[in-house]
C-alpha cells in the first residue's frame, strides 16, 4: 500500500495561534480517509494545505513522492478535485459551464466533453435537463451534485471533500450520503473527506483520522479508535456521539 | 471678467470617427468574457479627434463678455477678408486665462484693455504709457496695437429713478447713503484696481457688499435687491436698463483703452490686418455694436455691421436652432463619452489593484477621492496652466476623466472584494490561472457593481461637461453659459433641458446595458 499524499512535519500558524502543529500523515491510494474532530481542530486546514490554498510554515507535502511547490501546484490541482460545504459554484455560470470550466480551459473540445458530462450525470444522479440552470435555480443537494461533477470532470486521482454535506437538510443529506458512498465504490479513488459527524465518518471511512487542537490524535479503523484509544480525548469524542451511533 | 456673452456660433465640431470593430464572437466564450466586449462597445462611441492640422490658422481668443466676442469676430472677419485662415475661440474666460493662452501659443491674439494690462498683467501700481507697456510686453514675446478708439472703463451704475430721488450724481455722493446695497462682479471685488482701493479713495461707508454674476447683477439691480453695481462704460445694458453712470469725480478708474495683444511671432500680414483696425471704433460705435449683438444674439452679424460698406456676407446668417442643438449635443456626447472611455480604461485596472488593499490600494482610492473633492471649476482652472492642456478640449476631457475615475475605481474594488472567499478559493483550487480567474470569474461576478460605477460616472460626466463651455470646449454648456450671461432664461433652457434629457437617456441606456452585460445567473 503506497501513499498518494504524504505530509512531512507540516505546520501552520495563523497570527499567534497554531492551526496545525508539525504533523506527519499518509493518505493511502484508493482509500477513503476521513478527517474528523471538533471545530477548529485543524482538519480543514490540513485539506487546504494539500490543495495549497494556504502555504505551510514548515515541512513539505508530497504528491506521488514529489514535493508540492508553487511551481507545480497549478498542474497538480488539475489532478485533484475539491468540493466545499457551500458547493463553491460560480453564480454567473450555468451548471454545465461550471462543470466544464476547467476542461474547456485545458482545451477539451465540446465533443470530448459531452460523453464525460453524461457519464457524470449518471454517476451523480443529476438530470441532464438541469444542466442549463444557474446555481440559484438549483436546490442545495443539486448544487452539491454539480459541484461533485465539477470536481470529477478531469478524472482526478485525488478527491478532497470539505464537509460536502454540512449545509444540507437531513433527508437530502441521507440520500446524498448513499449516492456518494456508491460513487466512491465505483470510482475506487483516493478520497479525503472532512466531517465533524462521527456517523458520517464511520459510514464513509476506510481510515479515520481523529484530530484535536491542531494535532492528529489517532489514525486507524473505527474499531481501533474504540478499542485502543490512544488518548482519553479519543474515548471522550467517541462517547459523546455514541448515543447516536451503534458501534 | 464676467460680462455678457453668447457662446460660439461657428465652432466646428469634429465629427467622430465611427469606428466599429468586429467582435470576437466565439459563442461559448461570450458568456464569460463580456467585459472586454463592453470596452469595445465604448470604443464605438464617437471619438473626438483633437485637431486636424492643415495650414495653421491664426487663432483669435476672446473673453467671456459681449464686447470681447464682437471685437474677436471683427478681427476674424478682417483676417478672413485678407485671405488668412482664422479661428475664433470665443469666451475663453478671464484675463489670466487669455494671457496664459497667448503666452502658451494656444491663441495668437485677443482684445484687451490698457488698464487691465497695467494692473493685472504687468502688475504695476502706477499708470504706464503705451510705450512703456509695449516694452514690457515685448519681454514676453507679446506685441500690442495702438488703441482701437474707445475707452471702456469701469463705472458704478444705479437706477436712474433712484439716483434722481436721492440726488446721487457722483461716486462721492454715495458717502451720504451707507444703507445702499452694492453687488459687484467677483473679478471687480478682487481686482487691484477694484473695490477695495475704490472704497478707500472715496471712503465709502457701505457694508452690504455682495459678489454677483455680471448679468444676474442687472436683474438684481432692476428688482431692487441691490442699489449699485459695477459696469463698463460701453455696456449696452446701461441704456437698455435706464441706468446712470456715477461720475468718477476723483478720477480713480484708470484708462481702459481697447487694444489687441498678439504674439510677436504671428505672421506679419496678420499683424498688419489687426493694425488696420486701430482708431476705427469709437465709444458710440462700440455701444451700438454691443447693443446689436445682444439684441440679435449673433456676434458675427454684429461684427459684420462694422464692415457695413461691404456687402452682407452669407456667413452672417444665423444657424438654425436644430442645427445648433445637434452640434452642442454631439460635442457634449464627445466630451462625456471620450472622458468616460478613458475613465473606464484606467478606472477598472486601478480598481483591480485597489481591491487587493495594502498601501498601493489605499493610495489609489485616496487619490481618486481627493480629486472628487476638488470643485469642478477649480479643477479646470488648475489644469489650464499646465503645458499640455491650456485652453483646449483636452483640458475639459482630462478634468471629466479625473472626475469619472472615483466611482469606477471604487465600485470595481468593492465589487471584487465582495466576492466570497469560498468562491475565490474554488477558482484557485480548480487550477485556473490568475488571468483566467480575473477575466472569467472575478470580473463577471463584479460586473453589476462595476457597471453601476460606470453608470454613475456617465451621469456625472453629462452634468459636469456643461462646465466645459467655460474654457471654450463647447457642448450644451454653451447655451447655459450664454443664457446666464444674457440673463435669458430661454437660452439657459436650450442647454439645460437637452442636458437633463441626455442624462436620462444615458441612465436608460445603461439600464439596458445591464441586461446585456451582467451575466444572467447574477440577475435571477
Amino acid at each position: 500500500m503506497s501513499a498518494l499524499v504524504k505530509l512531512v512535519n507540516v505546520s501552520k500558524r495563523y497570527a499567534d495561534a497554531a492551526a496545525l502543529h508539525p504533523t506527519n500523515l499518509s493518505i493511502e491510494h484508493g482509500k477513503t480517509t476521513v478527517l474528523i474532530g471538533p471545530s477548529g481542530c485543524g482538519k480543514s486546514t490540513l485539506l487546504r494545505l494539500i490543495i495549497r490554498l494556504i502555504q505551510p510554515d514548515s515541512g513539505s507535502i508530497m504528491f506521488e513522492g514529489e514535493p508540492i511547490t508553487p511551481d507545480n501546484i497549478d498542474m497538480l490541482r488539475r489532478r485533484i478535485g475539491y468540493v466545499i460545504q457551500e458547493g463553491g459554484l460560480f453564480p454567473h455560470l450555468t451548471a454545465r459551464a461550471n462543470v466544464v470550466l476547467m476542461a474547456r480551459h485545458v482545451g477539451r473540445s465540446q465533443e470530448e466533453m459531452q460523453p464525460r458530462l453524461q457519464e457524470l450525470c449518471d454517476l451523480t444522479r443529476f438530470s441532464e435537463n438541469l444542466l442549463s440552470r444557474y446555481p440559484v435555480e438549483l436546490s442545495g443537494g443539486q448544487r452539491q451534485r454539480v459541484s461533485l461533477m465539477r470536481a470529477l470532470m478531469l478524472s482526478p486521482e485525488l478527491l478532497l471533500l470539505d464537509e460536502p454535506l454540512g449545509a444540507l437538510d437531513p433527508l437530502v443529506r441521507a440520500s446524498l450520503q448513499k449516492d456518494l458512498k456508491e460513487i466512491f465504490a465505483r470510482l475506487q479513488e483516493t478520497v479525503v473527506f472532512v466531517t465533524h459527524d462521527l456517523a458520517e465518518a464511520i459510514y464513509f471511512g476506510d481510515e479515520i483520522v481523529l484530530m484535536n487542537e491542531g494535532r492528529v490524535i489517532q489514525k486507524g479503523a473505527v474499531t481501533d479508535l474504540r478499542d485502543n484509544p490512544a488518548d482519553p480525548f479519543v474515548s471522550e469524542f467517541i462517547n459523546a456521539q455514541r448515543g447516536l451511533v451503534s458501534l | 471678467m464676467n460680462r455678457i456673452s453668447k457662446a460660439g456660433t461657428e465652432q466646428k465640431g469634429e465629427s467622430g470617427n465611427q469606428e466599429s470593430r468586429n467582435r470576437n464572437s466565439r459563442i461559448p466564450f461570450l458568456l464569460v468574457s463580456r467585459l472586454p466586449d463592453f470596452l469595445l462597445i465604448f470604443s464605438c462611441l464617437p471619438i473626438f479627434l483633437i485637431h486636424s492640422a492643415s495650414a495653421a490658422p491664426v487663432v483669435i481668443g476672446s473673453k467671456k463678455f459681449t464686447e470681447s466676442y464682437v471685437i474677436g469676430e471683427i478681427a476674424k472677419r478682417a483676417l478672413t477678408d485678407a485671405g488668412l485662415p482664422v479661428e475664433h475661440r470665443q469666451g475663453m474666460g478671464g484675463t489670466i486665462i487669455l494671457w496664459q493662452a497667448l503666452r502658451g501659443g494656444q491663441i495668437d491674439a485677443y482684445p484687451e484693455y490698457t488698464g487691465t494690462i497695467v494692473r493685472e498683467i504687468l502688475k504695476s501700481d502706477r499708470p504706464l504709457s503705451l510705450n512703456e507697456i509695449r516694452d514690457s510686453l515685448a519681454k514676453s514675446g507679446v506685441g500690442i496695437t495702438e488703441p482701437l478708439g474707445f475707452n471702456n472703463t469701469y463705472a458704478l451704475v444705479m437706477r436712474r429713478s433712484e439716483a434722481q430721488r436721492l440726488g446721487v450724481r457722483t461716486i462721492s455722493d454715495l458717502q451720504k447713503y451707507p444703507e445702499l446695497k452694492i453687488g459687484l462682479t467677483h473679478e471687480f471685488l478682487d481686482r487691484q484696481d477694484g473695490w477695495q482701493p475704490l472704497r478707500q479713495r472715496y471712503t465709502l461707508p457701505q457694508q452690504n457688499v455682495i459678489g454677483i454674476d455680471h448679468a444676474l447683477g442687472y436683474s438684481a439691480l432692476a428688482n431692487g435687491s441691490i442699489n449699485i453695481k459695477d459696469a463698463y462704460s460701453t455696456d449696452a445694458k446701461i441704456e437698455q436698463n435706464n441706468l446712470v453712470v456715477l461720475e468718477d469725480d476723483l478720477q480713480f478708474f484708470p484708462k481702459y483703452e481697447a487694444v489687441f495683444l498678439f504674439r510677436l511671432s504671428m505672421p506679419t500680414d496678420a499683424i498688419a490686418v489687426l493694425r488696420r483696425l486701430q482708431g476705427t471704433l469709437d465709444e458710440q460705435r462700440m455701444i451700438r455694436l454691443n447693443a446689436e449683438a445682444e439684441r440679435t444674439k449673433n456676434y458675427t452679424r454684429a461684427a459684420d455691421s462694422y464692415f457695413e460698406h461691404h456687402a452682407g456676407s452669407a456667413s452672417a446668417v444665423g444657424e438654425s436652432f436644430s442645427h445648433k442643438l445637434a452640434r452642442w449635443t454631439l460635442r457634449h456626447l464627445q466630451l462625456a463619452g471620450f472622458s468616460l472611455l478613458l475613465s473606464v480604461i484606467f478606472g477598472i485596472p486601478l480598481g483591480i489593484v485597489a481591491s487587493r488593499g495594502g498601501p498601493v490600494g489605499q493610495g489609489i482610492l485616496g487619490f481618486a477621492s481627493i480629486v472628487q473633492t476638488i470643485p469642478s471649476l477649480a479643477l479646470l482652472a488648475l489644469l489650464v496652466p499646465l503645458p499640455f492642456f491650456g485652453i483646449s478640449v483636452r483640458t475639459a476631457i482630462a478634468a471629466l476623466f479625473l472626475y469619472g475615475l472615483l466611482p469606477i475605481v471604487r465600485n470595481t474594488a468593492s465589487g471584487l472584494q465582495d466576492i466570497p472567499r469560498s468562491l475565490r478559493e474554488s477558482a484557485i483550487a480548480l487550477g485556473l490561472s490568475p488571468m483566467t480567474r480575473l477575466w472569467e470569474i472575478y470580473l463577471p461576478m463584479a460586473s453589476r457593481s462595476i457597471l453601476s460605477g460606470i453608470k454613475t460616472s456617465a451621469v456625472i460626466n453629462i452634468g459636469t461637461a456643461t462646465l466645459a463651455a467655460l474654457i471654450g470646449a463647447g457642448g450644451l454648456g454653451e447655451p447655459i453659459l450664454s443664457g446666464l450671461n444674457l440673463n435669458d432664461h430661454v437660452t439657459i433652457l436650450e442647454g439645460a433641458i437637452p442636458a437633463a434629457v441626455l442624462a436620462l437617456l444615458v441612465q436608460w441606456f445603461f439600464d439596458l446595458l445591464d441586461r446585456v452585460l451582467i451575466p444572467k445567473g447574477l440577475r435571477l
